[in-house]
């Protein structure tokens, strides 16, 4: 997880903010490696955004620590953090009535980038709007204009980037683009922060994801959190029920339990998949049974998330 | 701007210390300048102010006959014109921080590695260059005019060598005073066109006591031109340092 003389691009401890009597997060806790995309999910007012603003130093934490990018975040210390950092917010703020060169010449000079020149075309190349340096960013679609931002936040060539739902409002087209972008930066070796609502797009872009509902409900690869949350299980479709399921599917190595889903489904709960599925297909064609299918349960990232989120619903009406 | 705030500028706390970046300053600066060539608004809002106070001393110096010369000696019609550089700022000013702020272009700018002071301080200069011009410029055409239409002896008396040092001093002092003014507004408004009409508001004493100077009631002298050189030098001191107080990046990105 770390890398780069052994510290994390962000580790964050016991990080608290409270507005008022408002808690918008509480005792968050997690770390960065160099180099990965860390998803941050969680439902709206969640406190994902005042995170990213907190570690981006716009907001000071009530209480807890973390170190941004090697450098304690502390508030002598905002500037030197937010060198090494860049932060896309949720809506793009450009000015519209310039062009997108000179927003991004405005920010270059913000950055005190060298050579700003030449780093305004990578970005721009690298976001593919080369062409359109001299347009208004007024004149733009909503795709563009996020594609912009994000060029304006890989000008300063960031230690860690702050991506705050970087494809809201999208179409999925300009939505697949900056899905291309943030993979061409992984890539690239970028060190990514994404929040975001959508569970298809961490799941396929975070190495590692978070799930924040104002306190940090978990934390780990996607494919971790299936297992930790859901047992593993094989789903039976079969022509006609079988006459005696328990008959076929008790004993079996790596298999811990069975239940019926339908009149010819069965789920079978294995502990050890690899061991299970060839003892179950045997069992079934010993049975005489008709197979129209078995296939493993394959539980999304969308599951993890809406169990832990419907565990606090639950958890707060109680 | 930088000799009315002293030798460096600096707001005191954590983000607002440590040496100003010349380069992010300009960069505010010109990112400004931009926008005001590109909105009409903007150019009619500068506009608007020096024609009005143009208009009233240029139609009382017409109006008088070269006998009426001699009244001049004891009026100083010319700092009238001073109610430009104390309004024509407030109305750029008031726009500066919660413009940006209704515009979601204030968050991008924060995440920058820009200081407080640097941010206001290109606010401020992108305010003052063009207020300043404005005034200058409207004072010359009125000098130009008074020269070229006025009935004769009526421009060597009104145009005083006190009044022009006056006006070319207070200028630049009024419209720093006004800017910071504004600009203080500014980051505790939650809407433009509030910061916009406080800020002409707060304006008002500087106008009102210019032009009680100009119209004789308060006795012009040297020892008042000093008091005023030294109250406004204060004042703009002083709206610096409230301004770089009363910006809150927290408060003015969360609304808290």
């Amino acid at each position: 997880m770390t890398g780069q003389g052994g510290t994390a691009a962000l580790s964050v401890r016991g990080l608290s903010k409270r507005f008022g009597d408002r808690v918008a997060f509480q005792d968050v806790s997690f770390e960065v490696g160099h180099g990965e995309v860390f998803g941050f999910l969680g439902p709206n007012g969640a406190g994902k955004t005042t995170t990213v603003r907190t570690l981006g130093t716009l907001i000071a934490p009530t209480s807890g620590s973390a170190t941004v990018a090697g450098v304690p975040l502390t508030p002598e210390n905002g500037v030197e953090i937010r060198r090494r950092i860049s932060i896309m917010p949720e809506t793009p703020g450009l000015y519209m009535r310039l062009t997108v060169a000179e927003n991004l010449e405005c920010y270059a000079d913000l950055y005190e980038v060298p050579d700003p020149r030449d780093r305004i075309e990578r970005a721009l190349r690298s976001v593919k709007l080369t062409d359109r340096a001299g347009d208004t960013c007024g004149s733009l679609s909503k795709g563009l204009r996020q594609r912009v931002a994000l060029a304006r936040a890989l000008l300063p060539d960031p230690q860690v980037l702050f991506l705050d739902e970087p494809t809201a409002g999208l179409d999925p087209v300009a939505a697949r683009d900056v899905h291309e972008l943030i993979e061409a930066l992984r890539q690239g070796g970028v060190t990514i922060f994404l929040t975001t609502h959508r569970l298809e797009e961490a799941e396929r872009l975070c190495d590692r994801v978070a799930i924040l509902n104002t306190t940090l409900r978990t934390v780990g690869r996607p494919d971790e959190l299936r297992d930790r949350l859901f047992t593993s299980a094989l789903t039976v479709q079969t022509v006609a029920p079988l006459p005696d399921p328990g008959g076929v599917f008790t004993g079996l190595p790596g298999v811990d339990g069975w239940r019926s889903d339908g009149p010819t489904g069965y789920v079978v709960a294995v502990s050890d998949r690899i061991a299970a599925a060839p003892a179950v297909t045997r069992a079934l064609v010993t049975a005489g049974a008709d197979v129209l299918s078995i296939s493993e349960t394959r539980h999304s990232l969308e599951d993890v998330y809406l169990e832990l989120v419907s565990e606090d619903e639950e958890a707060r009406r109680t | 701007m930088m000799m009315l705030l002293g030798r460096r500028a600096s707001t005191g706390r954590a983000d607002g210390s440590g040496q100003l970046s010349r380069r992010r300053v300009r960069a505010i600066v010109r990112k400004e300048f931009r926008e005001y060539r590109r909105k009409g608004t903007i150019v009619y809002g500068m506009v608007i102010f020096p024609i009005i106070f143009l208009i009233q001393p240029l139609v009382s110096v017409f109006a008088l006959g070269s006998s009426a010369a001699s009244q001049l000696a004891n009026r100083h019609e010319l700092l009238y014109l001073l109610g430009i550089p104390a309004l024509v700022p407030a109305t750029l000013a008031g726009y500066a921080v919660v413009g940006e702020r209704q515009q979601g272009t204030l968050e991008p700018v924060l995440t920058t590695p820009i200081r407080r002071g640097e941010f206001l301080l290109g606010k401020a200069l992108a305010c003052f260059v063009p207020s300043v011009a404005i005034a200058y410029a409207v004072f010359a055409l009125f000098v130009a005019l008074v020269e070229l239409f006025a009935q004769p002896g009526v421009a060597p008396a009104l145009l005083q060598g006190s009044d022009v040092i006056a006006q070319l001093v207070f200028t630049p002092l009024l419209a720093g005073w006004s800017i910071w003014i504004g600009i203080a507004i500014s980051t505790r408004a939650s809407e433009v066109r509030v910061a916009q009409q406080l800020g002409l508001l707060a304006n008002l004493p500087s106008v009102a006591v210019t032009t009680l100077i100009a119209v004789g009631v308060i006795h012009a002298s040297l020892a008042i031109a000093i008091g005023g050189v030294v109250l406004l030098l204060v004042l703009n001191r002083l709206g610096w340092r409230l301004t770089s107080a009363m910006f809150d990046r927290e408060r003015l990105i969360t609304g808290s």
